[in-house]
């Protein structure tokens, strides 16, 4: 689905403090698989998860999506490609605070213009799904942490994405919670979904739920099993 | 279209949520916008009303009026004159007319003393203004001394008072007979203060004044029209002054403007990152921020614009009034006739929304731009 | 005559475009030396980004130059009462020799930023930006143009003075002034009723037939520009010499600028905001097409050309048929059988 070739990613560049986050990546991310990125935080994790969820550009290589190299697109045409095609659960949740769950639901699917009856009606099918139909109207500040998440996993998938990304899924989770988690994501890679995840929590990485995990250290992938 | 309207829609929607979340700090800003359109929009409302009234007070007077110049001062006219006009083409009316200024020294106020062409009290009665009726005290069949400037008293009864329909005009106003007038000012017989001519076609006008200043090199005709102009400029200029004095405000302003549009919170700039990061466009950020800005404007613009119809005409702009009246009395009370005008809307639209779109339009951008992969690396 | 409300509204809604693109130039210097889109460098990440500052900057100008054609005109009819012998905005436009260039070059610039916001439009549909450098060019072209305009501006409203009393010898100063133009010099009503509506039925014929093609034809849309612009000019000879009279329903006033007043129920603005439109619309079509050819532009420019198209063709017919109205419903008869 998506192959990654001789990836380099600079930040400041040509600056003191240049920094080159990942440096030669060759990756090829299956579809309807779920494929775990693990190391050390520091391994460049986050940033592939970047370049693969058309977040931002690499500085070298390229990135083909379903064939076509979309590496040099400009901005408004990975962000295009990103609302259509990826979602994404966030470390830290990234929930708009003062909103209430389901307009948090909504939102990513505000700039498709498709009708509001419509995206309620798949938002309370979500909703329905993660068991939070009755917490629809409260302001996700009142909400527990494992009941933000699962907001947080509705409003990737509103727009129905083919591949679903998320950075640390558990890290501000407690063990039960992580549990859940990785019991919604087995649902969720039952039904042929494509998941990306990064993660250094064993007990994401050693489930039986992930296909595939790649290891990487200083911007290198250096294990794969 | 209907995607398109429907893109507009969620957007709109998300500002005002977003606008209700972050009241307080929207709310300062509002405050200043609305207090600078209201500023702005006292001094246009107010001087257009003035504009107004001129005209409306010239609307009835003489489209010429006549006066003799001796060494280049405004002197009387002398018996005999208004026969020396003779006739002129055009020339509806002729009409010598009477009328000067007092100074009463109790209310310390100029009023001026006319003797109407049609319908003079009677000797002895005077018609005097809704200003002097107030400042006076006076009604119907009150009697009040004036001291003429030659030192005597002289007592008239108030037969009327004018109605309040153009006061600018009429309230300093006292009307009375031509007896009482020349007695009262020593004034000397078969002299007048001016000739009115009244003239139909207002092309004619100006072949009337040339032929006027042809038999007479002595007169001075003034025409109504010229009157007109000269005060529309006068009063435009005057607030062309201030408005260009009050372009401070309008700087400060801006400045602020682009200062709240810059320093978004840490909070606002990570909404944006997570609007990005989900799926917003660059474009669909600047839109949102586009419509918040709309949404401040037009409702800092109406409520600064109602604020200052009620000052205008409901406390007779109090805050401007010397600046813009520029009447050496004023009267105690002045109401102006409620006038809006579709140029002075404009302009002020102009003034307030221009700057403050030229204010927030680089701010607004640079928080559009915002790195969508930075609600990665927090 | 500076200290004029409206005038100072003006001259300052000029200095903010000018200031706008003069600010753009040295970016768009950079653009067409720098630009790669090939490149993931943050650079380059940094030029795309100002490219949206840019687009919303020429955005801002052509509003505000709309806004500015519409008060200019306000204003002069406001202050024709303070010229001798200006009855309306003509005699305040004519009162010395930049009014009209004044006004024409405010239109000018307006619809040469609508055709560079066109080009801009479909450059950036396009996966690759492949206008950007022509772009950013025609944009240093503009922002001169711009300059002259204000200049123009400035000129006239510097040279303004009123004809006003002053203090001791005020009256009748003006004896010897000219007396100005009053009224737009004119066709004779019946050629003039055949070029409007030739030239209106023309342009809507070539819009319809450009968006029913398919937008594939060049010349068609080449021509589709070529008669926009003199629909424009013909439905202006029109206004002038034919519509304005049924209008005021006097045979003698021809004044473009009239039925914008309030005392004509505003029926002006019917009849321009359709015709702006649609001439911008028309104009665009010519603008964008020389790109048509293109790789990436190839079904973009016929999809946003057909959609110019229909816009310019509704708003042409719209012109057409409101001002049919307006002499439908005059009792002013100027053609006698």
């Amino acid at each position: 689905m998506i192959e990654l070739h001789a990836i380099r990613k600079a930040f400041n560049q040509g600056r003191e403090n240049e920094l080159w986050a990942l440096d030669g990546i060759d990756l090829h991310i299956e579809a309807q698989k779920v494929t775990a990125l693990r190391g050390p935080s520091g391994s460049g994790k986050t940033t592939l998860l970047t370049l693969v969820g058309c977040l931002a550009r690499p500085t070298e290589g390229r990135v083909r999506l379903a064939g076509e190299d979309i590496s040099g697109l400009p901005e408004c045409f990975l962000t295009e490609i990103r609302r259509r095609r990826f979602g994404f659960v966030f470390q830290q949740f990234n929930l708009i605070k003062g909103l209430s769950a389901l307009d948090n639901i909504i939102l990513p699917a505000y700039p498709t213009g498709r009708p509001r009856k419509q995206l309620l009606e798949r938002a309370e099918e979500l909703l329905a799904r993660l068991k939070l139909g009755h917490r629809r109207a409260a302001k996700v500040e009142w909400l527990s942490g494992g009941e933000q998440q699962r907001v947080a996993i509705c409003r990737a998938l509103i727009n129905d994405p083919e591949l679903l990304i998320a950075d640390e899924p558990t890290a501000n989770l407690d063990t039960h919670l992580a549990k859940e988690f990785m019991a919604i994501l087995e649902g969720l890679a039952g039904e042929g979904r494509s998941i990306l995840l990064s993660s250094h929590d064993p007990l994401v990485t050693e489930s039986d739920v992930v296909d595939r995990v790649v290891e990487m250290r200083d911007g290198r992938i250096v294990d794969e099993r | 279209m209907k995607l398109w309207l429907a893109r507009r829609r969620y957007l709109i929607d998300f500002t005002l949520l977003a606008l209700a979340r972050r009241k307080t700090r929207n709310l300062g800003l509002l405050l200043v916008y609305t207090v600078l359109v209201f500023m702005l929009a006292s001094v246009t409302l107010y001087s257009h009303a003035l504009r107004q009234e001129a005209a409306r007070v010239l609307a009835n007077s003489p489209e010429v009026i006549v006066q003799r110049m001796v060494a280049g001062r405004h002197d009387l006219i002398p018996p005999g004159y208004i026969e020396k006009i003779g006739r002129i083409r055009g020339v509806q009316t002729r009409e010598a007319r009477l009328w000067g200024y007092y100074y009463d020294a109790v209310t310390r106020a100029n009023y001026t003393f006319m003797v109407p062409a049609q319908g003079a009290p009677a000797a002895g009665e005077i018609v005097v203004g809704p200003a002097l009726e107030r400042s006076r005290g006076l009604a119907k069949s009150n009697g009040i001394s004036f001291r003429s400037y030659s030192g005597k008293l002289h007592t008239f009864v108030v037969a009327d008072v004018l109605p309040q329909a153009s006061e600018l005009v009429s309230a300093d106003l006292v009307l009375m007979s031509e007896e009482s007038f020349r007695a009262f000012f020593d004034y000397p017989a078969g002299h007048y203060t001016d000739i009115a001519l009244s003239v139909a076609n207002p092309l004619e006008v100006r072949n009337v004044a040339l032929k006027l200043a042809a038999a007479l090199p002595d007169a001075r005709p003034i025409l109504r029209d010229e009157v007109l102009r000269t005060y529309a400029s006068i009063f435009d200029w005057r607030e062309g002054i201030v408005l260009a004095l009050l372009s401070a405000a309008i700087l400060a302003f801006g400045i602020l403007a682009w200062d709240k549009a810059s320093g978004l919170s840490a909070e606002e700039k990570r909404e944006i990152g997570i609007l990005k990061a989900i799926g917003w466009e660059t474009g669909d950020v600047i839109k949102m921020k586009f419509w918040e800005g709309l949404l401040v404007s037009l409702t800092a613009f109406l409520l600064g614009f109602v604020a200052a119809y009620v000052h205008v005409f409901h406390f007779a702009a109090a805050l401007f009034e010397p600046v813009l009246k520029g009447w050496a009395v004023l009267y105690p009370r002045f109401q102006l006739t409620p006038q809006i005008d579709g140029l002075q809307v404009a302009t002020l639209f102009f003034f307030t929304v221009v700057p403050y779109a030229a204010a927030v339009l680089v701010p607004i951008w640079k928080a559009a731009i915002t790195d969508p992969d930075s609600v990665m690396r927090w | 005559m500076l200290f004029q409300p409206a005038i100072i509204a003006l001259l300052l809604a000029s200095a903010l475009c000018v200031l706008a693109l003069a600010a753009s130039a040295p970016f768009a210097v950079e653009v067409i030396r720098r630009w790669n889109i090939k490149s993931g460098s943050e650079r380059q990440l940094q030029l795309e980004r100002r490219t949206y500052l840019f687009s919303t900057l020429l955005g801002f100008v052509l509003a505000l130059q709309l806004a500015a054609v519409l008060l200019f005109v306000f204003n002069a009819e406001k202050m024709s009462a303070m010229f001798v012998g200006a009855m309306c905005a003509v005699g305040t436009l004519n009162v010395n020799a930049f009014g009209f260039p004044a006004l024409n070059a405010k239109i000018a610039v307006f619809f040469l930023a609508a055709m560079w916001l066109a080009i801009n439009h479909v450059d950036s549909r396009a996966r690759d930006y492949p206008l950007v450098r022509i772009k950013y060019a025609l944009l240093l072209i503009l922002a001169p143009l711009l300059a002259a305009s204000a200049w123009v501006e400035l000129q006239y409203f510097l040279g303004l003075k009123a004809d006003v009393i002053t203090s001791c010898c005020g009256s009748l100063f003006s004896e010897g002034s000219p007396t100005l133009a009053a009224e737009a010099s004119a066709m004779k009503p019946l050629p003039a009723m055949w070029l409007f509506y030739a030239s209106l039925g023309a342009v809507i014929a070539l819009a319809a037939a450009h968006g029913i093609g398919g937008a594939r034809r060049a010349w068609l849309a080449y021509a589709l520009a070529a008669a926009s612009a003199a629909a424009f000019a013909g439905t202006i000879a029109g206004i002038l010499s034919f519509v304005s009279l049924y209008v005021y329903e006097h045979p003698n006033h021809h004044c473009p600028f009239c039925i914008l007043k309030p005392e004509y129920g505003y029926q002006g603005y019917l009849l321009y905001l359709p015709l702006f439109v649609a001439t911008a619309a028309g104009l665009a079509v010519g603008a964008v097409q020389p790109f048509a050819r293109r790789e990436s532009l190839r079904d973009i420019v016929p999809a946003f050309s057909r959609h110019l198209a229909t816009v310019a063709a509704n708003g042409f017919a719209l012109t057409a048929a409101i001002a049919s109205v307006m002499i439908w419903q005059s009792r002013l008869i100027l053609l006698t059988q």
